[in-house]
């Protein structure tokens, strides 16, 4: 029986949803408006007011905000509500120069705890689970709001963060935690750790965890479900949209459901900028329509999907986004060719490794060099160098295949890769561009 | 009657080996022979020791994977052609060889042990005993 934290709203019709849409919208905009100046500048420099947004489709008239304009508003030049009013902060390192701060109203926590308490209960949470949330604590949305949503269900929290595996898995076992909330590369981890401890999946009392704040891939779904024996489920966020359970997966397990009454997408052409029509891959665009704290309009997340009405059998009528392909700040393009990590990640486990690797690119003579570190595994390793060389030659020519370009793989002892207890470190680009 | 081998993968970096045989050293495994067999960008070094069970935990709790591999280890005269006489038998047998090395023996002696990855251990120590060659068993390892 599928489980709804909050039925009305996640099953409305959309006719609902789209009044709902319009409202909070409509009343946003007028926010932003009034209360940050630099939303006023830039809406005037598009030439846009608040009187020229009266529905949802007037929302493409619009500024897209970016990076580049959270950078440049640091520390509080986007934060539309007085000081007092504000009850949290969370940030992110942005890749690149500042961190971005987000500010958050009670009610802003509120309504971001209900996103993940959707989510938990969506992956079937109730009032008698055990969460274990190993997402870390601290600035990094992930364990603060997962926790958030857990406490939100009933459900008893166990604020682990992230780090000490050994602890990790004691609490499991003792507390009879049933599910856990981290980063997916941390429980294919934790999966092998205790495997190797000699624990089988029926041993362990988890039966969901849910993963987000990494591109990850079917494959590796499977294997983090058949290792831990439990079902695996996808959350999205961003920081500068409150964090995990802007989308969350139900019961499908096929795309994730956007929590349309507190958030807009809209896919983009990232080149054009035009908005494209839902089915289309493209940029991800969200707008946030009453988040009071730090309200994100059309915030482009870089994150290249598909969305999809389709009608999802969980009863849900969200619409729901395909798993990211990755951000485009992750494509790499190397020799000319785009390059996802989450095609690699395919291509590992599709040839018996694990996606325990690491992608080294560098520039000699004016040319990319690219080489992948894999960690060899206690299944694919044998005393015959014959063998270990042609599987190593196959995974080569399955990357060529997947990528169009020829990757150099370099074979590595197992756990020599910097784990990820936040979050992986899957790229070194040393090209000094 | 055939012989444990530790196969252990290894990453082709400066101080990999030494590593391994810091672990085996502290745990106070003795290494009895060693072959290391390399490519571009890994190696697998292969030992015989007196401890199998123990060198391979200290292995396993260092994160070296490593596998158990079964290898005919033989005594020979340690003289010029001891070794034809071996590699006679399985010639003779139509035996093939993937590796072999040698082992070393303590104190003053005339006899030289060889370690032989072959397809079928059986057969092979069949044919040497047959030949009239001594096959020595793990028991023996640490005694010889």
């Amino acid at each position: 029986m599928e489980k709804y934290f909050q039925k009305e709203i996640e099953c409305a019709s959309r006719e609902e949803i789209t009044r709902i849409q319009n409202e909070k919208l409509t009343e946003q905009v007028k926010h932003v408006w009034n209360n940050v100046s630099y939303y006023r500048k830039k809406m005037e420099k598009a030439g846009v007011t608040p009187d020229d947004i009266k529905t949802i489709d007037d929302l493409h008239k619009l500024p897209f905000m970016s990076k580049a304009d959270l950078r440049e508003t640091y520390p509080d030049g986007l934060l539309a509500v007085p000081r007092e009013e504000v009850v949290r902060i969370h940030s992110t390192s942005g890749t690149t120069g500042k961190r971005v701060i987000a500010y958050y109203t009670q009610g802003d926590m509120d309504l971001w705890e209900e996103c993940c308490a959707r989510a938990l209960v969506a992956a079937g949470a109730s009032k008698e689970d055990v969460v274990q949330v190993s997402y870390g604590y601290g600035l990094f949305t992930g364990g603060l709001g997962l926790d958030g949503g857990s406490r939100k269900v009933g459900c008893m929290t166990v604020p682990m963060s992230s780090g000490n595996t050994e602890r990790q898995i004691m609490f499991i076992q003792d507390l009879k935690a049933s599910i856990i909330c981290c980063t997916p590369s941390y429980a294919a981890y934790l999966g092998e750790s205790m495997k190797e401890m000699g624990l089988t999946a029926k041993e362990i009392p988890l039966k969901a965890g849910i993963f987000g704040a990494e591109a990850w891939s079917e494959e590796m779904r499977k294997n983090i479900e058949e290792t831990l024996g439990i079902k695996a489920f996808d959350i999205y966020g961003l920081t500068e949209l409150s964090g995990p359970g802007v989308a969350y997966e139900c019961s499908e397990q096929h795309g994730m459901h956007i929590n349309e009454d507190h958030f807009i997408a809209e896919i983009i052409d990232p080149k054009t900028l035009e908005v494209l029509p839902h089915g289309t891959q493209g940029e991800l665009v969200f707008t946030a329509i009453d988040k009071k704290g730090f309200p994100m309009m059309r915030y482009r997340t870089r994150d290249i999907c598909v969305l999809s009405e389709e009608k999802c059998s969980c009863g849900r009528t969200f619409i729901r986004m395909a798993k990211p392909m990755g951000r485009s700040d992750d494509m790499l393009i190397i020799r000319g060719v785009n390059v996802f990590p989450s095609q690699i990640e395919t291509v590992l486990l599709e040839h018996g490794y694990q996606a325990n690797y690491q992608i080294i690119i560098d520039r000699v003579n004016n040319t990319d060099t690219f080489d992948i570190h894999v960690e060899m595994t206690p299944e694919m390793f044998t005393d015959n160098v014959a063998e270990i060389s042609k599987a190593q030659n196959e995974l080569m020519q399955g990357l060529v295949n997947m990528l169009g370009i020829k990757a150099k793989v370099t074979l590595v002892a197992p756990k020599s890769i910097t784990r990820s207890e936040g979050k992986a470190v899957r790229v070194i680009d040393n090209r000094k561009i | 009657m055939s012989v444990k081998q530790i196969s252990i993968f290894l990453e082709n970096k400066p101080g990999k080996m030494c590593e391994v045989s810091e672990v085996l050293a502290e745990r106070g495994i003795n290494m009895r022979g060693i072959s290391l067999a390399e490519t571009e960008g890994f190696g697998i070094v292969r030992i015989i020791v007196d401890d199998v069970y123990e060198a391979t935990t200290v292995l396993k709790d260092n994160d070296f994977l490593n596998k158990l591999t079964s290898v005919v280890v033989a005594e020979i005269p340690d003289i010029p052609g001891g070794l034809s006489q071996i590699l006679k038998v399985f010639a003779d047998e139509d035996i093939n060889l993937a590796y072999m090395y040698a082992l070393s023996a303590e104190g003053p002696t005339n006899k030289a042990y060889m370690v032989f990855k072959v397809d079928d251990h059986k057969t092979a120590q069949a044919a040497l005993t047959r030949a009239g060659i001594r096959v020595v068993s793990q028991e023996e390892i640490s005694s010889l």
